[in-house]
Parts: structure tokens; C-alpha cells; sequence
């Protein structure tokens, strides 16, 4: 008798498995996939070309050089594109769900989140990816730090927790899709905007808002607060230092949330059948 | 074995909230009964087709039946389990077929989606082999299996997704109208395979169809439902005896002629000289009626159709015409 959930480590080689088919059967379309992953990389250039522009007119952003801001833009936006492309895609879900496609991945063994994720994994978001990473590139050349593990150890951490962050905030809205059909412009507001709130260092923003990203919508943690903490920066917001060690356990605990309001709609589409 | 049915349902209801435009913003909530109150027992190894018209609750009884819905009221068992709370541990011992969708990858070659499947069910490799190899010789799945699915044809495919849902040994198989749109030698093929089945690994099966020749040639029993309701449950026999007593008279006459006009019958068809009229058994007889036809014109052959399972199916549905709310 095979027992009915699997572990992790089986669970993450079936997981490893509806990738491949997903990438196979994307490259069936070669030329759509080449063009679309140059796309997307050309796309978030000019996000980063549009940062530095600002450095043009001042030398400094509250606070910040731009070699720091490059930094921050780096961890963030590499942290969105990894999100992006194994999770952002979930939000795919309404066609799926349309077409009654949904019922089918409740009729398997394994949990409709990793089969939704796996079925949309987006390898042609890869292109994200190298802006992100250029702007990092840039930073620590420029910025002259001692990379010593310490440091090296806690931007792991920060990129590894940033991209839970996000991740999590995909499918907390993506959820939203299980109620309300067509909603994608309204939560692209929390994602996409949360993106760029997080480019920037927190200083920019008004004192509302700032408030807003540490304490309700917690995208202080993706990049702003572990930055100070690896930059050595003394914060101009006197914010406790503490804050830039804490964002895996921020990431954690919105995973669990993530995953808490998504159990939520399962369970309410499968009493409306919505 | 146990004495507990394989699948049990009831007083099974299962009620959905569908708001309706009421004026220009205002929306009315309106409860639609989708199944109302059905019971109905299926033991281990039996063959049943669940039929009814569009909308009728059939396939949110195989939704329930699966644990994909949760039921509004009343009591599910399914291979002893729960469906709805135990909704992965039945998953292994269950098949479902959707006949209008798929399950396989649409973009690879088909022996791609049944290498997946071994590792979404964890099918030991022996026996995922011993099984593909059965399945492939039963419904000739050989020549496709380096075909991308996309590229089968309709026929093709749902012998594939037959095979994809069977691959995981279940004890029983859910079909959702596995036979629509299918060519005649596909159905039979289908039909054939499904016999095979529930004959040799002794699979219980419930399959909802709109197709009645899928009922006479595969199912030893009929559960017919409407408004949510079970309105007959038992033999096609049972059945044809229940609703089936209507008769058609088929009368060759000696030249064509305008339809006929005898009491208590309906002529459905004109064809040349052939008429054919419908009457029921407890309105009038056939001897009546054929002399009536002889009163008015010269008969040179004649005879009485003997109930059609259609003909039945189709005077149950017209008597309790149903509204279209199918998802």
C-alpha cells in the first residue's frame, strides 16, 4: 500500500518532473519562447536605466548612492523575477478554472497549489532576471565591501526570503481569483506595486506609507531593512537594526498565511463549485 | 469483502448561491437546488450508466462522488471513505474521466503524460508497466504513444485518457460522457474496453452519457436523473416496461398519401408511402389503430417497432423539461 502523501523530498522530484514537462512542451514553441524570454529581459532593463537616471540630477536619494540603490534595486528585483517564475503565473488560474480544468487537479494525489505552480512555471521570465543581477554586479563592484561570509550568508538569506515575500503575495492574490473571476488588475496593484515600492529605499516614502510597508503590507523586509543590515548603513529612519535580521521569519510567517487564505478558496470552491 | 456497498450516497443535496441581475447594480442571490435529496447505493463490480437531461445534476453527483464538491447536506461513502474530507486518500482509489477535458499534456508525446502520472500516483514501476502494456494492447495505444497529444484525434485521445485514468489501479471509475463526439468505431472501442474492465478487474463504474446505445450494450442498470431527482433506478428492462408504453406503427401504403389522421396516435414521420405513427398503449390499440389506417387507405405492409430505449429516454426527459444550468 503506498502511503497517501508523499515527503518532501519524493513530493519535490514530482514537482521537478511537471517542470520539465512544462519547459518540454514550451519549447515546442521555440520562437515564441526564445522571443518572449528577450523580451522579458529587455523589458526590466530600463526599470534599473530609470533609477540611475535619477542620479543624474542628484547625487544622492535620501540618503542613498547609487551604487546602494543599485543594491537594493538588485536584491528586490532579483527576488521578483524568481517569484516570477515559478509562482506569479498562478494568477493564470481563471481560464483553468473557466473551463472546469481546476476539478481534474483536484482529482490527484497532490496539492493543486504544486500542480498549478508546476502546470504555469514560467522559465521564459528568466529573462528578469538579468537586470537585477547587472545591477547587482554594478553594486558590488562599486561599493568596495568586505564580503566577508557573514555578508555573504545574510544576502542569501535576504534574496532567499525576499523571494518567499513575493511569492507569497502572488498567491495570497492569486486566491482572490477563487471569488472574484477576473481580479488580476486589482491585486496586480499589491504585486506589482509592491515591486516598485520596494526599488527604492524606504526614506522616499511618505510617512503613511512607510508605515504601511513595515508593519501591515511587510515589503520593507524584501529589500529595505536586510540591506541596511548588509550595506552597514546607518538608517536615517532609526528603525531598531534587528528589523534587517528578521525577514525570513516575516517570510515564513506569510508563507503560512499564503498558504492558510489558498486552502480558504479550495475549500470555498469546492462548496460553491464556483 | 464487506457487505458495505462501494458507494453510498444519501439524501445527498447539494445547493448553489447564483446571483442574478436584478435591476441595473442590484443582484438577487438565488439558491439553485443542483441534486435534491438522492440516495442511491452501488455495489462492489456493478456497471451503471446515470443519465438524465442537460443540467440535470449528473455530473455534480460525480463531482460529490469524487470529493471535488462538498456535498450541502447528507451523507457520501465511497470505497468506505468520505469523499470530501478523505478527498486525497481517495484520489488513488478512484479514476475519473472528463470526457470534454483532458488530463493528459496537451504539448508532449503521449507517453510523457502516462510517465508523469506514474510519478503523480507513485505507481511502482512494475506495475505502471504490467499496465501500460495491458492497456496499450486493449486499446491499441502502440502506434501513438510518441504522438504529442495535441495531434491525436478525438477518438484517439479518449482511449488515452481512459488508459491515463486506469493506470493507478482505482477500484472504480467515474466517466463523465466518455462517448461524446466519438465516430462509431471509437465508442465501440471505448465501450468494449470499459466491458473488459469491469469484467476482468471486477471495477466499479458509473458513467453519466447522453449516448443511450452506451446504455443498452454496457450497463446492467440505469439510474435516470432529473431536477436533481432520482426518477427511475433499475434495469433497462425495468425501465423500457415503466415509461416504454408506447408503440410505433410503421404502415407501408399502397401509394403516398398526406399523413393519416387516426385518433389518439401522432404520425412522427413521412416518407413516400411509409408512415409512421406513435401511439400509447393505454390510449388505444394497435388493432384500432391499423384499422383505422385501413379505413383510409390501402395498407400493403405493416409493422409495430418495438420500444426503442431512446424513444423512452426521450419521452422522460420532454415530460419534465429541464432547464439548461449545466456547468
Amino acid at each position: 500500500m503506498v502511503e497517501d502523501r508523499s515527503g518532501p523530498i519524493e513530493l519535490a522530484g514530482i514537482y521537478r518532473r511537471l517542470i520539465g514537462a512544462r519547459i518540454r512542451a514550451d519549447w515546442q514553441y521555440r520562437t515564441s519562447f526564445t522571443l518572449l524570454t528577450a523580451g522579458q529581459m529587455l523589458f526590466t532593463i530600463p526599470d534599473f536605466v530609470v533609477v540611475a537616471m535619477i542620479f543624474d540630477q542628484v547625487p544622492r536619494l535620501a540618503g542613498w548612492t547609487l551604487a546602494e540603490v543599485a543594491f537594493l534595486y538588485g536584491l528586490s528585483d532579483l527576488a521578483f523575477a524568481l517569484a516570477d517564475i515559478f509562482v506569479s503565473q498562478v494568477e493564470s488560474l481563471v481560464p483553468l478554472i473557466k473551463q472546469g480544468s481546476f476539478d481534474r487537479l483536484l482529482t490527484r494525489p497532490m496539492s493543486p497549489l504544486i500542480q498549478v505552480s508546476a502546470e504555469f512555471f514560467a522559465l521564459r521570465q528568466l529573462g528578469r532576471v538579468v537586470a537585477p543581477i547587472l545591477a547587482l554586479g554594478l553594486a558590488v563592484s562599486w561599493l568596495n565591501l568586505q564580503w566577508n561570509a557573514q555578508r555573504v550568508l545574510l544576502t542569501v538569506m535576504a534574496l532567499g526570503a525576499a523571494t518567499v515575500i513575493f511569492s507569497a503575495l502572488w498567491i495570497m492574490t492569486s486566491a482572490i481569483t477563487f471569488w472574484a473571476v477576473d481580479s488580476s488588475h486589482a491585486t496586480h496593484s499589491i504585486t506589482y506595486g509592491g515591486r516598485f515600492l520596494t526599488q527604492y529605499p524606504l526614506s522616499i516614502l511618505g510617512e503613511w506609507l512607510r508605515r504601511l510597508v513595515i508593519y501591515i503590507l511587510p515589503l520593507a523586509f524584501v529589500a529595505y531593512l536586510p540591506t541596511v543590515v548588509i550595506l552597514d548603513k546607518p538608517d536615517p529612519l532609526g528603525l531598531p537594526r534587528a528589523l534587517g535580521y528578521a525577514s525570513p521569519a516575516v517570510a515564513v510567517i506569510l508563507a503560512f498565511a499564503a498558504r492558510a487564505i489558498w486552502a480558504t478558496a479550495i475549500r470555498h470552491y469546492r462548496s460553491t463549485g464556483s | 469483502m464487506s457487505t458495505e456497498p462501494h458507494i453510498r450516497m444519501s439524501a445527498v443535496r447539494k445547493t448553489f448561491t447564483v446571483r442574478q441581475r436584478a435591476g441595473r447594480i442590484r443582484r438577487r442571490r438565488v439558491e439553485v437546488c443542483a441534486v435534491d435529496g438522492i440516495s442511491l447505493t452501488m455495489n462492489r463490480g456493478e456497471l451503471c450508466g446515470y443519465i438524465g437531461p442537460n443540467g440535470a445534476g449528473k455530473s455534480t453527483t460525480i463531482k460529490m462522488l469524487t470529493g471535488i464538491l462538498v456535498p450541502t447536506s447528507g451523507t457520501i461513502r465511497v470505497a468506505g471513505l468520505d469523499p470530501s474530507r478523505s478527498r486525497l486518500r481517495l484520489t488513488r482509489r478512484i479514476g475519473v474521466v472528463f470526457g470534454q477535458r483532458t488530463q493528459l499534456w496537451w504539448d508532449l508525446p503521449l507517453r510523457d503524460s502516462f510517465d508523469l502520472l506514474r510519478y503523480v500516483y507513485r505507481v511502482p514501476a512494475t506495475r505502471h508497466r504490467a499496465n501500460l502494456a495491458a492497456f496499450s494492447e486493449l486499446l491499441d495505444l502502440g502506434p501513438l504513444l510518441a504522438t504529442p497529444v495535441r495531434q491525436l484525434s478525438l477518438g484517439q485521445r479518449m482511449r488515452a485518457e481512459l488508459a491515463a485514468a486506469l493506470l493507478h489501479d482505482p477500484e472504480i471509475l467515474y466517466l463523465d460522457e466518455p462517448t461524446i463526439g466519438l465516430d462509431v468505431v471509437s465508442k465501440a472501442a471505448v465501450r468494449e474496453f470499459l466491458l473488459q474492465v469491469n469484467r476482468e478487474r471486477g471495477m466499479t463504474i458509473l458513467l453519466t452519457t447522453h449516448d443511450l446505445a452506451d446504455i443498452e450494450r454496457l450497463c446492467s442498470r440505469v439510474i435516470v436523473i432529473d431536477h436533481g431527482h432520482i426518477i427511475s433506478d433499475g434495469t433497462v428492462e425495468d425501465i423500457k416496461t415503466r415509461f416504454g408504453d408506447v408503440r410505433t406503427l410503421v404502415v407501408d401504403l399502397a401509394e403516398p398519401c398526406p399523413p393519416l389522421d387516426v385518433p389518439a396516435t401522432e404520425i412522427v414521420q413521412v416518407e413516400g408511402p411509409r408512415q409512421w405513427l406513435r401511439f400509447q398503449r393505454d390510449h388505444t390499440t394497435a388493432a384500432a389503430v391499423i384499422a383505422q389506417v385501413a379505413d383510409q387507405a390501402q395498407i400493403r405492409d405493416l409493422a409495430i417497432e418495438e420500444t426503442h430505449i431512446e424513444d423512452v429516454i426521450r419521452r422522460i426527459y420532454t415530460e419534465s423539461p429541464a432547464t439548461d444550468t449545466s456547468k
